[in-house]
């Protein structure tokens, strides 16, 4: 394990481990100038650890406990284990804690209370997961133990820092009694974890203090170190820079002091590290003074502070009060970690309850009876076998479907089998159908449902002997008897009122009001759509899409447009009557596009010239779609209806709103009032549309509140999308949302569509969350289904499961193609059960858990207010990772935060959830802003919720120009930040580019074709088009980070230090965000704090 | 004035007026003695090439409740200057313009032959004809393109200036914008919603709901006659336009399953036309004109349901209660009837189907507009497209024979007293002292408005004598009555035309003799006809025809020369000789008798009868009968079974039908192809004769008569049949083998029995 330490990637771990030394480092982080140092850090952390692990061996407590580390160092020389030991031993960062205090006092409310946690989170962080192998577990339970045994000490100090208001005086007792008296026991392991946490820490320790108490001695000493560490030579900063670059360069002598002091642990660190130690003692050294420097009251406190070198105990407390924000778990490590470890060897899901790569590594996929990821993605792929444990572990037992996902070009989709006119094989009970998990019984006559055990008859055209292990011998000729998903040719029965449907239409409805007219939208549309009808979605070779399109236009009335192909002109036909909608025409309003392409040609032509002296202001919203909707049901068919608006509706007609936008909601129990709707008219057509099967897909552009939490509602509740173009200008704005135009109208989509989850006995599906509507409790009926669309299941118990036969599911799709034909598309999935507890946290998918805990937070703030809903995820994710602590972990001081390493990631993706606009706006974030992501994120799958809420952050200078692969993504806090550097940013929905004020000139020249940086335009949405490798490696990047998302994400270039900057830092989510969102270490601090109060 | 004869038709010629008695009886008793009423047939704008109109304004009486018009009958002392009123005996100052009067420099409507005379005004602005056309698509689709040719037709023939809009109706309504350029551009209803008038011209965006903003930009308020005309456009504006608007229009899209009626929306058109001429052009000149081909089965105002196992109902479902939407659309059709006439605007109803269209129920808007009504069997028949074009027929001025908009009022001396008028008018409620309190048609008012009218455009006007008899009326004194239509002519001029007329009192007691001697049988039997016609509108037919007969032997024993119990000795003077065959062929009419007429026929025949001058209506009372035969000229015949003779070829005029009937003989020549060989040419001459006065009939009548051309034994021969006098019949057998015609098969009485019937009761003095 040490020596993979060494490797950068593990020490990260090690350095998340030390959650705790990062918190420190935030509060200090009070000077952001130090930032740029973080990244040498990490790779500092890795050694770090391993030196700690070492220590353990040196110390005489920590022996036991440390033990089990080396054994698992030595292990980790193979590979990652290592990393989950390091990761335990960076957990224990107690002594940080007393930094902590300080800094909390003084900035945030959770300061003090999380003071003490702080204290206590030396625990380590066991996270390394990478090992899923029992191996792994057990090195980091012994990891755990160890942190447990340095935790001891560190408990104690955590408990008498507990009262905020005793500050002093459990800073006193630190000191005296319980630090130092713990220390030594559990420095041992602890300290060296935590000297690497300490050591990461320390740098930016080492910055406040420095600042502030220059003078102190202990500064001089450590900081000398750091000093000298590359941050000097870096940076002119001087005090911050300093500060950062001393964590670099002083890690290894910080941790040296922390070791010597500590009582053993001086000695084995350096024998360990051997190589590494130098730097790490540094780093430690460093990390103490800063440490000592922040505390004024410490420094009091302490006596021994001045006398650093000499106490090592006094030393030891302080630097854990630092949390390293490189000790602490990295969602960027995850990443890479599992892109190294999984994305070569195709997942191949004939195993149950495998646990697939995680959404960022790109991976193959062979099915071999389950299906796909890209399908079914769940929260956890081992059950608890009774409620009892599930509602233990709190973990919620969710799948994300997504069943009609886009699949890669090397992976075959979905074979459709023709059961002919008996329709497909079902069970006669529960009515699943025919899957791999069935069993046939009797010689192949009958088949026992794996779902609900019935035994049905196997109808005499489908009978087919069976082999000697019982399988049909033709199992492997057969879609539905061999694999995950597939798709079933529907009969007559399955169609509406018996009769097949006719293939589906697009109608077109654009808003032609001033507004519109005058923003350019309606002329840059009726072009584009011009050629954009050739490319409508159609099926396998069809020669032409089958789809009809027809087209409205409206303000305050309607405008219907006959396109009939005999006519020379288009006609138009006004519905001024919008009280009582009706369609006015049905020959000639929907029409084949090839056939009547010169009558919309004229048309879309015409229909700028007719409105461009329009002064109608006014427009109708509810009418619009009541109209689309009429007209699908009079042509008999299903379809989409494509909205082009722009203003809040306040013409009179039913679905008429007024302004109700108003500020002063927020953080009260009103606030939810905001996200609902106005008025129950929208929720009453969203059901006739489903009903009719007509699915609506909205674009806004509004030029102020338009009540989005309003208009949004029939998207939704159709499956359809919603599009916000803020102040559109076709200047500006034009290839965002031509892009998003194209590659909605050309996507595949299902319409009137239903689907069913279906699970064996024992689990049930309760709640469902996504773009949809639901007239009864199992079926989801979505008027429009596309790939992008996800559906989020949640699965409770309501009997025992059985570990021998797992938990299946079977998720069936009912919908309508293109092309009109009534398709089942079925999904099938099986999963483990487990009786213990820790089975089921190391088959957890972090991503996929937040994926639904977003889900439920953003509809639970439809009821409740924010803060209920903030504080319900809080302790839902604390009773979570405390029942692990409690079940799982072994037994170690309740200071350390323990951290399953399936879920290491949970708490820095939670703060990002807690933090996102819609759970805690800052001041220039819209009501329509946040509704519009709370509707978004509603039916975003697992990929997309990840990247939403924890930003991909790239540095496009760092590497190599001709390196071919993507650059690796650093984490998203300012601190990783070069000001000589550019980075790029996405999160799905956004993509910045953000240039450091000292950039060199050559970069800003062959980017920008400027001179200088302050010669770059701010706000800039478009890169030059310049013929140098950076130019167009930079440029293909951008393209490429675009194709990967469902949506077009415009650019922003953002200049260091420039006013749109604040929009950037947005997303460091790392950070502490300006509406008072916590940082990650402050958060994790806070998290540990819950957790030990549930423990207690 | 050597006749009364003359007399009337000399009054009739120069004034359009007959009145039923022509010597007055002088006080109220004696006047509801003479049975017939004393009433009149006007015809306000009877054509009079020889009366060009004068150039300025009427003379006004001063009196406030009088205001009568200075006229030939008026006192005038050409010294003073003054003039007295003929009717309210106010005395007034001529106006400064006639300052320059006296005897022999007299103003037109001084002198005697101008008591009929028209004044043209000047003042106030003139605005355009209009013209909306309402045009029902779901029609088959030959039909459908024969209107639209007629439609397209029709624009030629207006006046370049006159507005025009379009409005098609199926399932839906659709109102034609015809301004715009490009893309046709129309506002869509739901054809089962009823709208409000505002409703209506809010939708179609004719009100101006923002009157702040307009106010706030003073600088536009040319702006609103542009909105208000999108939908009507002058024709040399858009005339390429609609045609090719009108040449696009296709059948109604929607879907007709078997079984089931198209669903047309004419309630809901009807309704959106009133409701844009009522929002852009109030009291202007306007003819909505409804096409429709079947009856409306939607919305308000439907007649049927759209189920077609389901019939149309009949006379049998009507007095049997069985008619469920009559009562409903009959209200909504009057309801629109009312706010069009209260407008100035007229509706036309060209009806074409071979089944019923609703014309029962729909039939006030044309009534009480004074618009037209036209039945036929198909749009694509000559019998509607010469009707329609005859529409737009001018007159010898090169002006179209209508006008619009027009109030007739009526003043008379203070002996008479205007009980009402029967006729396509409405009452405007305008009290005043020579309103009667007895009502007989529309009454109660002084004032009626005619929104639509042509020259032949007849009201049944009635009086009420209401001098007491102990306050005679000096010798010599004569009873005056003004006729004042105001209306706005073709040309778009406001007119009036003042007609004043005259007539001598006599005591019925001493002057019976006189009276009856200056009866008018012809107009006595066309006025009691309309009065007939109006009740039988409200009340049950057996109740009408009695009341009829009674008045009948009434009129009998008052002016009969008997003895008493003698029927034998039963005589009418020349005066009153014609009216009892009147009286019966009216019985036997189809104004008064439904039995084989659908509800829609017995709708269409009241309302030209209810229109139409004294000779047309005549005429559709007792149908004329000629015959032509090789044995002389043509020659009138009677209407009676005995002339149909196997020699003859008879023409039947019954108004509504040009019936040709070859006798046995003549269809067996024609058939053995005589009229084609040159040595019979003169057969061929004879067959040719009654064509051509048949068509000659065509040309004048409108609406165009349906054309029948049968013989003996034709299944249409029954139009004849069922018309002639039935004195042979299968009941007097003893006809059967003589040349004397053809028996009719029917258990109607003949003229014969009913005369003899008349006479016993006439003699009797039961009653």
């Amino acid at each position: 394990m040490n020596v993979n330490q060494s490797a950068p990637p593990l020490p990260p771990f090690g350095q998340s481990q030390p959650v705790y030394p990062g918190y420190h480092p935030s509060s200090y982080g009070g000077q952001p100038g130090s930032t740029a140092p973080p990244t040498p850090y990490g790779a500092y952390n890795g050694p770090v650890p391993g030196c700690q692990q070492t220590p353990p061996p040196g110390v005489s407590r920590a022996p036991p406990s440390s033990e089990a580390p080396p054994a698992s160092t030595a292990q980790a020389p193979s590979g990652q284990a290592a990393y989950g030991q390091f990761g335990q031993g960076d957990v224990q960062n107690g002594p940080s804690s007393t930094v902590q205090m300080q800094r909390f006092p003084g900035s945030q409310p959770f300061g003090s209370i999380p003071l003490a946690p702080v204290v206590s989170q030396p625990t380590v962080l066991q996270p390394y997961g990478p090992p899923p192998t029992s191996a792994q577990v057990t090195a980091q339970l012994a990891g755990m133990q160890i942190s447990g045994a340095v935790a001891p000490a560190l408990p104690p100090v955590g408990l008498g820092y507990g009262p905020p208001t005793s500050l002093a005086s459990a800073s006193g007792s630190f000191p005296n009694s319980g630090l130092y008296g713990s220390y030594p026991q559990g420095q041992a392991p602890p300290l060296s974890q935590a000297q690497g946490h300490l050591g990461a820490q320390p740098p930016q320790r080492s910055a406040p203090p420095q600042a502030s108490s220059f003078t102190s001695p202990a500064s001089g000493g450590p900081r000398m170190p750091s000093m000298t560490g590359p941050l000097l030579s870096g940076q002119g900063f001087g005090g911050p820079s300093l500060s950062q670059p001393n964590h670099v360069s002083s890690p290894p002598p910080q941790a040296l002091p922390p070791g010597t002091q500590m009582t053993g642990p001086p000695g084995p660190p350096p024998p360990m590290h051997s190589s590494q130690q130098p730097g790490y003692q540094l780093q430690q050294n460093g990390s103490f003074g800063p440490a000592r420097g922040p505390q004024p009251n410490y420094g009091s406190s302490y006596p021994g502070a001045p006398t650093f070198g000499s106490q090592p105990g006094p030393p030891q407390p302080l630097p854990p009060k630092r949390l390293d924000p490189d000790a602490i778990p990295s969602p960027i490590q995850v990443i890479e970690d599992d892109r190294n470890n999984r994305g070569s060897e195709p997942f191949v899901t004939g195993v149950r309850g495998q646990v697939p790569p995680l959404v960022t590594t790109n991976f193959l996929v062979k099915d071999q009876g389950n299906a796909s990821p890209r399908y079914i993605r769940c929260t956890s792929y081992n059950i608890p076998c009774t409620s009892d444990m599930a509602k233990q572990a709190q973990v919620p037992l969710a799948a994300v479907i997504k069943p009609l996902a886009r699949l890669p070009p090397e992976e075959a989709s979905p074979y459709v089998v023709d059961h002919g006119e008996s329709g497909p094989l079902r069970c006669n009970r529960c009515k699943a159908y025919m899957c791999p998990f069935m069993q046939f019984v009797e010689g192949g006559r009958r088949f026992q449902c794996c779902f609900c055990s019935c035994i049905n008859d196997v109808p005499p055209q489908y009978f087919q002997h069976l082999d000697h292990t019982g399988k049909r011998v033709d199992a492997y000729d057969r879609p539905e008897l061999s694999l995950g998903s597939y798709e079933f040719l529907a009969t007559v029965d399955y169609c509406k009122n018996n009769k097949f449907p006719s293939p589906p239409a697009f109608i077109f409805m654009i808003d032609v009001s001033y507004n519109a007219i005058r923003s350019g939208l309606v002329r840059l549309l009726c072009e584009e759509l011009k050629s954009l009808l050739d490319f409508l979605p159609r099926e396998g070779g069809a020669e032409e899409s089958a789809i009809r399109v027809g087209f409205v236009t409206y303000n305050k009335v309607l405008h219907f447009y006959n396109v009939k192909s005999s006519l020379a002109q288009p006609q138009m036909m006004v519905v001024s009557d919008v009280a009582d909608m009706f369609v006015p025409l049905l020959d000639g309003f929907l029409v084949n596009v090839s056939e009547s392409r010169a009558v919309i040609t004229s048309l879309l032509d015409q229909i700028p010239e007719m409105f461009a002296d329009t002064r109608e202001t006014e427009t109708v919203f509810a009418p619009v779609i009541q109209a689309g909707m009429e007209a699908l049901k009079a042509a008999e068919c299903a379809g989409k209806l494509f909205l082009f608006h722009t203003s809040l509706p306040i013409a009179e007609a039913p679905g008429k709103l007024k302004n109700r936008d108003d500020r002063k909601l927020i953080n009260t129990d009103k606030e939810k009032t905001l996200f609902q709707p106005q008025t129950g008219a929208y929720q009453t057509l969203a059901k006739e549309c489903v009903a009719q099967g007509c699915c609506v897909d909205l674009f806004l552009f509004p030029n102020q509140y338009v009540d989005v939490a309003t208009l949004s509602v029939v998207p939704q509740l159709t499956g359809g999308s919603v599009y916000k173009y803020a102040c559109f200008q076709v200047e500006n704005d034009q290839e965002r949302f031509l892009s998003d135009l194209r590659r909605d109208v050309q996507k595949v989509v299902g319409f009137d569509a239903v689907m069913r989850v279906r699970t064996s006995t024992g689990i049930r599906a309760v709640d469902f969350f996504g773009a949809f509507y639901m007239s009864n409790t199992t079926d989801v009926e979505l008027a429009g289904l596309d790939g992008d669309k996800t559906v989020t299941v949640e699965f409770k118990h309501d009997d025992r499961l059985n570990e021998e036969s797992g938990a299946l599911l079977q998720c069936a799709l009912l919908y309508t193609s293109c092309a009109g034909q009534r398709r089942l598309r079925i999904h099938n999935l099986a999963l483990n059960c487990c009786t213990q507890l820790a089975d089921l946290y190391r088959n957890c998918e972090t991503d996929t858990l937040i994926n639904y805990m977003a889900k439920f937070a953003y509809r639970g703030v439809l009821n409740s207010p924010v803060k209920t809903v903030r504080d319900t995820l809080i302790t839902q994710c604390a009773q979570i990772l405390a029942c692990y602590r409690k079940n799982c972990a072994s037994p170690s001081s309740a200071g350390q935060l323990i951290l399953p390493e399936c879920m290491k990631l949970l708490p820095v993706y939670l703060n990002c959830v807690l933090k996102s606009d819609v759970l805690q706006p800052g001041a220039e974030v819209t009501t329509d802003d946040r509704a519009y992501v709370r509707q978004l994120v509603t039916s975003m799958d697992v990929a997309e919720t990840n990247v939403f809420f924890y930003p991909r952050l790239l540095p496009l200078t760092k590497s190599p120009i001709e390196s071919a692969t993507e650059p690796p993504a650093v984490r998203a806090s300012e601190e990783r930040l070069s000001n000589g550097d550019i980075y790029l940013l996405e999160n799905g929905l956004n993509l910045f580019l953000w240039v450091g004020a000292s950039v060199q000139q050559g970069v800003v020249q062959s980017l920008f074709s400027v001179s200088s940086f302050s010669q770059i335009t701010s706000g800039l949405s478009v890169l030059p088009v310049l013929d140098n490798p950076l130019s167009k490696k930079v440029r293909g990047l951008i393209d490429s980070l675009r194709a990967q998302r469902s949506r077009y994400m415009k650019l922003i270039v953002v200049k260091q230090e420039d006013k749109l900057e604040m929009l950037f830092k947005h997303f460091l989510v790392e950070d502490k965000s300006l509406s008072g969102g916590a940082s990650y270490v402050d958060f994790l601090c806070h998290m540990h704090k819950e957790i030990r109060q549930l423990l207690s | 004035m050597a006749t009364y004869l003359e007399f009337i038709q000399q009054n009739e010629e120069r004034d359009g007026v007959r009145f039923s008695w022509n010597v007055w009886p002088s006080s109220r008793l004696e006047a509801t003695r003479m049975v017939v009423p004393l009433a009149c047939l006007l015809t306000p704008l009877k054509e009079r090439p020889d009366l060009p109109p004068v150039q300025y304004e009427p003379v006004l009486c001063s009196r406030t409740t009088c205001k009568a018009i200075l006229n030939p009958l008026c006192q005038v002392d050409y010294r003073a200057k003054l003039w007295a009123c003929n009717f309210c005996f106010q005395r007034n100052q001529f106006p400064p313009a006639y300052t320059g009067i006296s005897e022999v420099n007299q103003p037109a409507e001084l002198m005697p032959q101008f008591s009929t005379i028209e004044y043209v005004i000047q003042r106030g602005a003139q605005s355009p004809l209009i013209f909306l056309y309402v045009v029902d698509t779901c029609l088959e689709e030959d039909d459908l393109q024969a209107l639209k040719e007629s439609l397209q037709m029709s624009l030629s023939l207006l006046p370049p200036d006159a507005l025009v809009g379009l409005i098609t109706f199926g399932r839906m309504v659709q109102v034609h914008e015809l301004s715009c350029e490009g893309i046709s551009k129309s506002y869509v209803f739901r054809g089962t919603k009823d709208l409000t008038a505002k409703q209506i011209q809010d939708m179609l965006g004719l009100t101006k709901p923002a009157m702040p903003m307009q106010q706030a930009r003073p600088g536009q308020p040319h702006e609103q006659p542009f909105v208000s005309s999108r939908f009507l456009q002058p024709v040399h504006k858009i005339d390429m336009n609609l045609t090719d608007l009108l040449g696009e229009l296709q059948r109604d899209p929607w879907p007709v399953t078997q079984g089931k009626r198209p669903l047309r929306s004419t309630g809901v058109a009807l309704s959106i036309a009133v409701g844009l001429l009522e929002g852009t052009f109030p009291n202007t000149g306007a003819r909505i004109m409804l096409f429709t081909g079947g009856p409306p089965t939607q919305g308000p105002g439907m007649v049927v349901g759209d189920e077609l196992k389901v019939p149309i109902r009949s006379w049998h479902d009507i007095e049997k209660d069985n008619a469920r939407f009559m009562k409903k659309a009959t209200k909504h059709y009057e309801m629109l009837a009312n706010r069009t006439a209260t407008n100035g605007h007229c509706i036309d109803i060209y009806a074409c189907a071979l089944d019923q269209t609703g014309l029962l129920e729909m039939k006030c808007c044309a009534n009480l507009t004074g618009g037209h009504m036209v039945m036929g069997d198909s749009f694509n028949t000559s019998l509607f497209k010469q009707t329609f074009q005859r529409i737009f027929s001018k007159d010898f001025n090169g002006d179209f024979r209508m006008a619009f908009g027009a109030t007739l009022e009526v003043k008379t001396s203070r002996e008479l007293k205007v009980a009402g008028a029967i006729g396509p008018c409405v009452s405007l409620n305008v009290k005043g002292p020579c309103v009667s309190e007895n009502e007989l048609g529309v009454g109660g008012t002084s004032q009626w408005k005619i929104c639509g009218l042509d020259p032949t455009s007849t009201l049944g006007i009635y009086f009420e004598v209401v001098n007491q008899h102990n306050a005679p009326v000096p010798q010599g004194g004569r009873g005056a009555i003004q006729f004042v239509t105001q209306y706005q002519h073709s040309s778009t001029q406001r007119r009036i035309r003042v007609t004043t007329i005259a007539r001598n009192w006599a005591d019925a007691q001493s002057q019976l003799r006189h009276i009856e001697a200056a009866f008018d049988q012809e107009a006595a039997a066309v006025l009691m006809a309309r009065l007939g016609v109006f009740r039988a509108e409200s009340e049950e037919g057996p109740d009408v025809l009695r009341w009829l007969d009674r008045q009948l032997i009434r009129l009998c024993q008052k002016f009969g020369q008997y003895n008493k119990e003698d029927p034998t000795s039963f005589r009418l003077s020349d005066s009153f000789s014609l009216y009892p065959q009147f009286m019966f062929h009216l019985r036997r009419s189809p104004f008064l008798q439904v039995f084989n007429n659908s509800p829609d026929e017995s709708s269409y025949y009241r309302h030209h009868f209810a229109r139409q001058d004294l000779t047309q209506s005549l005429i559709m009372i007792q149908p004329i009968l000629y015959s032509y035969s090789f044995h002389g000229p043509p020659e009138p015949v009677l209407l009676d079974s005995s002339s149909i003779l196997a020699e003859r070829i008879l023409l039947m005029d019954t108004f509504f039908q040009i019936v040709i009937y070859l006798g046995e003989t003549i269809a067996q020549w024609r058939k053995a192809g005589y009229q084609d060989m040159p040595e019979y040419e003169n057969f061929k001459h004879l067959l040719q004769a009654p064509l051509d006065d048949a068509q000659e009939i065509l040309q004048a009548r409108f609406p165009m008569p349906r054309y029948i051309n049968t013989e003996h034994g034709g299944s249409q021969a029954r139009f004849l049949l069922s018309k002639v006098n039935p004195s042979q019949t299968h009941n007097n057998l003893y006809a059967w083998g003589q040349e004397t015609g053809a028996p009719i098969l029917t258990d109607d009485v003949s003229l014969q029995v009913f005369m003899d019937h008349l006479k016993k009761l006439a003699v009797s003095s039961a009653c």
